[in-house]
């Protein structure tokens, strides 16, 4: 790791004039993902701006309509929220699967947001439920937030403060691990939302991040059943292929998942 | 350079250290707590896991200033004296380590799944949970049998002390 | 049984420093002033180094060194060597190139070392290690083993045309030849080994240090064996003269043969310490780097033939291998594929006529040398899948091919150099078809199918050489060293015992084992016994721990040591005694004249050993015995294991629902912690079969699976329990009767999945690792109208 300043400010006012102060800052929410990439030398940031302990970006609350997670909560801390898993039982479900224990205890939903990597969890289900991204200078909706591999509408300086989930009729979320790294080697997010339309997000198999999976959308939209998928294929076109898994294998994972996340509406 | 004060093991320590120090070379390096080991570098493995306020945490994947003021419990805070925690003792009685580098990490990871889970604790769930600690030596075959006793076991505890 | 002796379920006396976090590891150790070294690593492939400008470097906060492959030639500290001599079929040497400890010229693989940074902290030295210039004309690089030897392909080492470092042979030909020329059925497969990292948790680590006074070095390594490791940095680097070069193994973190080596970043802490005038300097990996510079396990490439009569024995097996050495030859890396492997190819059959052609060949990738069983998973895996596949082409049961074949007189002498001294391998068959219920599979698989399952069961009878190895055999063959071992009994005045093994433990747990020995002999507690091992000042030589050999071959030299101290006691006891020496038994710790109730305890023995008082005429005082231990054979374990997986057609995700696995290790010592050795090898041979893979770009030489992040290890959520259960026959070439069991599970269980892979899929073959993305595409080829789900 190169050399760097630490900061911890008390404040997002605070945060923000650490960070235009400094010439290379990068905020540091739970770290599970810039540490590591640090430790690699693969970024260097002058100052680093941690922003765990902010009590403005903590707490969940749950309306009738939308489950609001601050940004500075954690996977681990989502996952075990009965009110969560009340409310969007999908969503607590999937901040259970982000990476592994330990890691859940510091990483955070916004830290994994403002990351955008294109096969970490979270975006499925901000997507999937078309979630608002709340930052320190506006609200941005889901379809704009995302806009590509490891890049999001946060300008320079931005912090996500809070993301509000859209409480949907039915969800779930399947993942399909990558052997190696356990993040999602494909994943979807699969909703019927209140008014009856239906949201399908997927991660993890796009070559430009996660994305709505249309003709899943369609297909279900007619009928809500598993078997609505027997005949949708994915375009392999657009699908991420390395040593892990052809553009072909992960079309298939797509219809394949989201097959399972509706089958797990049932239940 | 930060200054970082800790409670590690119950006892208060503090040490200045590159802002840049991760909290797991500060335990090695500083304190000479090398029970807490380093097997990768891309926070997959597990040999570094402490207990940062009571959460097993990874310590190479965040920074001595980032856990200022937090208690830290390492593998060598473990045992009260010559007591073990029922999880070390589990991992004796039952075989559940070889070459020794990735136990620390492994046990406090246990130790951390019983206490977030309760306990009995069945193989599905232990395996499931010990999805960030890799080891090379047993195939976990007796790591597994090692948490399901010592969960059963704990569990058995804390009932008896209610 | 005693409680605590051969055969007792006896906890590990190691563990409790392992569970307080107590253990003592290379890296754990910061002698006064260390330095940090890290060096500094080739980004290609395959490139000449140019010029190389340190001046940056040298100049950055807290550097104290930097040093290039120059300096080292200017220090003449020579290149590493590969320890064992294969001649090639037509006679000529092995054509290895030189293997200096830090590139000069020329740099043969993504990791190769150009430079050492040696400063105040590790971050310095790594902040400087960016500042060393290095100017690099790139090559063409080559790492595939298809294409190596291509006319055209990039030159590696100019001793080696063609990339070919020898063309190797066993057996015999024309007999072979006829014997396929006449078969009934010919059966015929392509086969591809994987290639492996080996990835003990412990990272490599070593702390050189020079003592100018006494012109002294010493060297903390994670090694296996620190004295063939003294042995070669001294005859052969030219470090130092054995006595002036200690080396100490302390407590390792796993080794799985990778730590067997003598690698080039010990090499140059040593001679960097020196340099800068006797600081320490210390080097620990970075998990990274050991993807990079980690010796390598398998990668090869095999046609075979199998040659059937009418009545399905198998008359005739050939096979020829290419095996991928890397860029530089390790330390043993020469005798792997051919002694360690072709003379495996008999499995546990009746095979009359077999040969075998093996070449070994340079590319631009990290060396490759012996990973957990070394050349015998090879063999294993061919014969095995060779077995299943013949099975079904014949149309018979598996397990029947395999019994109609089995060897089952011995001694019995294979073509391929090896005389199996005991087996049986019925009994372990038997054992693991009926705890797998092997003639209810068709109900299950029946049962899954309704589920939307593919079921699917595989066999695998493997036989392993292990206790390595028979000097003079050995030495034939083209070894430079002897693979005997050696070991002192200390008794002490007070009765306790210290036992100095050259073996060393890296997980196998000998300060438990090597203590139930001599608890079973001379009746002391094993808490009153010390097993020492892993440091060149204390054990006066060693071969160290790899190919399952401490146990044979380790625990036999203590058995040799402790005859001497039985044979002496006696003597002082019947003296003691006034009794006759041949009078004398020992029991329970005590020497008594037998049938009477006049006895010694074996603490006034020790004691009259030390004072010196009353003792036979002419002996000398103390009791201390040494002895060397030369196998007369290797041993041969083997068993037979049964997988049996379901695959889900939707992702191609294989889960292994069942491993039983039924081993013959002759006599055991331990039984939990033969179990633990057999969890542990079963768990790197399913990795191996499902998961792991080291992937070179084919065009940059970049290795893809640098990390955790692309090399898929296998997790707890990955891997079944297991249901281990022993047969015994006993082996005849130790006293002790035993076999060896630390390779075997790796050994055994890649053929046993993948035949229940392919058996699921019903397909011929599939490559390992079979993945969920291979599976899926290996099924949809098999039946594409059921691929979607």
């Amino acid at each position: 790791m190169y050399e760097t300043t630490y900061h911890r400010p008390s404040t997002l006012a605070e945060a923000a004039s650490l960070f235009s102060g400094a010439s290379e800052a990068r905020f540091l929410a739970g770290g599970q993902t810039l540490l590591p990439t640090m430790k690699q030398r693969l970024a260097a940031p002058t100052d680093l701006i941690d922003l765990s302990r902010l009590a403005e970006l903590k707490g969940i609350e749950v309306t009738a309509d939308a489950v609001t997670i601050g940004a500075g909560t954690t996977h681990a801390t989502v996952a075990t929220s009965a009110e969560v898993a009340r409310a969007i039982p999908a969503l607590a479900k999937l901040a259970g699967l982000v990476g592994d224990p330990a890691v859940r205890h510091l990483g955070t939903l916004g830290g994994s947001l403002a990351n955008n990597d294109p096969a970490a969890d979270y975006p499925a289900a901000v997507l999937g439920l078309g979630a608002t991204v709340h930052t320190t200078k506006r609200s941005i909706a889901a379809e704009e937030y995302f806009q590509g591999l490891f890049t999001t509408a946060l300008e320079e300086g931005e912090i996500i403060t809070r993301v509000s989930f859209p409480i949907p009729a039915r969800a779930d979320y399947q993942k399909f691990r990558h052997p190696a790294s356990r993040y999602a080697l494909t994943a979807v997010f699969a909703a019927q939302m209140k008014d009856g339309s239906i949201r399908v997000a997927v991660t993890g198999a796009g070559s430009d991040g996660v994305f709505r999976a249309e003709a899943i959308e369609a297909a279900l939209a007619a009928n809500p059943t598993p078997s609505a998928l027997d005949g949708v294929s994915i375009d392999p076109a657009g699908m991420l292929a390395d040593i892990h898994g052809s553009a072909a294998y992960r079309a298939n994972l797509v219809t394949v998942m989201a097959k399972r996340a509706v089958g797990g509406w049932a239940g | 350079m930060a200054k970082v004060s800790l409670t590690v093991n119950g006892k208060a320590l503090t040490a200045e250290v590159e802002d840049r120090t991760l909290l797991v070379q500060l335990l090695r390096d500083v304190f000479g707590l090398t029970g807490t080991h380093v097997g990768c570098d891309t926070s997959q493995c597990g040999a570094c896991v402490i207990h940062l306020d009571g959460r097993a945490v990874k310590s190479c994947t965040l920074l001595a200033a980032q856990a200022d003021g937090a208690a830290v419990t390492t593998i060598e805070g473990l045992a009260v004296g010559d007591e073990l925690h029922p999880v070390q003792a589990a991992f004796r009685e039952h075989h559940g380590l070889q070459c020794g580098f990735c136990t620390p990490g492994m046990i406090m990871s246990a130790v951390d799944m019983i206490n977030r889970l309760g306990g009995p604790l069945d193989e599905e769930t232990i395996r499931h949970e010990l999805e960030g600690n890799i080891c090379r030596c047993t195939g976990y075959h007796n790591i597994v049998k090692a948490i399901e006793a010592a969960s059963a076991q704990m569990a058995g505890l804390s009932q008896a002390a209610e | 049984m005693g409680v605590e002796g051969i055969g007792a379920r006896v906890l590990r006396k190691e563990d409790k420093r392992f569970i307080t976090g107590r253990g003592r590891y290379t890296d754990d150790m910061a002698p006064s002033k260390t330095a940090q070294a890290v060096f500094v690593r080739s980004p290609h492939a395959h490139a000449r180094i140019v010029a190389i400008d340190t001046s940056r470097a040298k100049a950055a906060p807290g550097v104290i060194d930097v040093l290039t492959g120059a300096d080292l030639a200017a220090d003449k500290i020579g290149g590493l060597i590969c320890g064992w001599m294969i001649h090639s079929k037509d006679g000529t040497p092995m054509k290895a190139g030189a293997h200096p400890a830090i590139a000069r010229d020329v740099a043969r693989h993504v990791g190769d070392q150009v430079a050492i940074v040696v400063a105040e902290t590790k971050n310095q030295a790594r902040d400087a290690a960016e500042l060393v210039d290095v100017t690099y004309e790139e090559l063409p690089a080559v790492v595939d083993l298809a294409r190596a030897t291509d006319p055209d392909a990039p030159q590696i080492h100019p001793e080696a045309p063609r990339n070919i470092i020898y063309e190797w042979s066993l057996g015999d030909a024309a007999a072979t030849d006829a014997a396929l020329a006449r078969a009934a059925h010919l059966v015929t497969l392509d086969i591809a080994n994987n290639r492996l990292v080996p990835n003990a948790i412990e990272p490599r680590s070593a702390i050189g240090s020079y003592d100018p006074a006494e012109e002294h070095f010493t060297l903390y390594n994670t090694s296996q064996n620190p004295h063939v490791a003294r042995l070669v940095l001294s005859a052969f680097v030219g470090i130092a003269p054995e006595h002036k070069l200690r080396v100490v193994a302390p407590d390792v973190g796993g080794g799985f043969g990778s730590k067997i080596f003598i690698y080039p970043e010990e090499t140059a802490c040593l001679w960097a310490s020196k340099r800068i005038g006797g600081r320490p300097v210390k080097w620990t990996a970075d998990r990274s780097e050991s993807f990079m510079v980690d010796a390598h396990g398998r990668d090869h490439l095999t046609h075979a033939q199998m040659a059937f009569d009418a009545d399905h024995r198998i008359i005739g097996f050939k096979v020829a291998t290419r095996a991928n050495i890397g860029a530089y030859m390790s330390t043993f890396s020469s005798c792997v594929p051919t002694y360690l492997y072709a003379t495996l190819l008999s499995g546990q059959y009746d095979i009359p006529a077999i040969y075998c052609e093996v070449d070994a060949i340079y590319t631009n990738t990290a060396p490759v040398d012996a990973y957990r069983g070394a050349g015998r998973p090879e063999a294993t895996y061919l014969v095995e899948r060779m077995m299943e596949t013949a099975a079904r082409e014949l149309g018979v049961d598996p397990a029947e091919l395999r019994r109609k074949n089995f060897i089952r007189t011995f001694p019995h002498q294979t073509p391929v150099i090896m005389a199996y001294d005991a087996g049986d391998y019925d009994a372990t068959l038997d054992a693991a078809l009926a705890a797998a219920d092997y003639a209810g599979f068709g109900a299950r698989k029946a049962e899954a199918a309704r589920r939307g399952k593919l079921r699917g069961i595989g066999l695998s009878c493997y036989i392993e050489a292990c206790g390595i190895a028979p000097s003079a055999a050995v030495g034939s063959l083209g070894a430079g060293v002897g693979l005997w071992e050696s070991a002192e009994v200390r008794v002490n005045p007070v009765g306790t015992v210290e036992v100095l093994t050259g073996s060393h433990a890296h997980g196998q747990g000998h300060e438990t084992t090597f203590a139930q020995l001599v608890n079973d002999r001379l009746g002391i507690g094993i808490d009153k016994i010390a097993i020492v091992h892993g440091d060149t000042d204390k054990v006066q030589f060693g071969m160290g721990t790899y190919g399952s050999r401490s146990g044979a071959v380790g625990m036999s030299a203590i058995v040799k040591a402790l005859d001497k101290v039985e044979a002496k006691a006696k003597k002082i006891a019947a003296h003691l005694l006034e009794a006759d020496e041949s009078d004398i038994v020992i029991e329970d710790g005590k020497l008594k004249v037998a049938g009477t109730d006049r006895e010694k305890s074996f603490l006034e023995v020790a004691l009259a050993a030390y004072t010196g008082h009353s003792l036979p005429a002419g002996m000398e005082p103390g009791l201390k015995e040494g002895a060397f231990y030369d196998p007369t054979n290797f041993t041969f374990p083997a068993g037979t294991y049964v997988c049996e997986v379901e695959i889900d057609p939707g992702t191609g995700k294989t889960e292994i629902v069942q491993f039983v696995a039924a081993d013959d290790f002759g006599k055991i010592i331990n039984p939990m912690i033969v179990e633990g050795q057999v969890h542990g090898g079963i768990a790197q041979g399913i990795g191996q079969a499902l998961l792991e893979e080291a992937v070179y770009d084919r065009e940059s030489g970049q290795l893809m699976t640098g990390s955790y992040m692309d090399y898929a290890m296998p997790r707890a959520d990955d891997l079944p329990s297991f249901r281990l259960m022993t047969t015994e026959t006993i082996c005849p070439g130790n006293p002790l009767g035993m076999k060896g069991c630390g390779e075997a599970g790796a050994i055994g269980s890649p053929p046993a999945v993948i035949n229940a892979i392919t058996d699921a899929l019903g397909i011929r073959d599939i490559a390992m690792p079979a993945t969920p993305a291979r599976v899926w595409e290996a099924y949809r080829a098999a039946a594409p109208a059921m691929a979607a789900e």
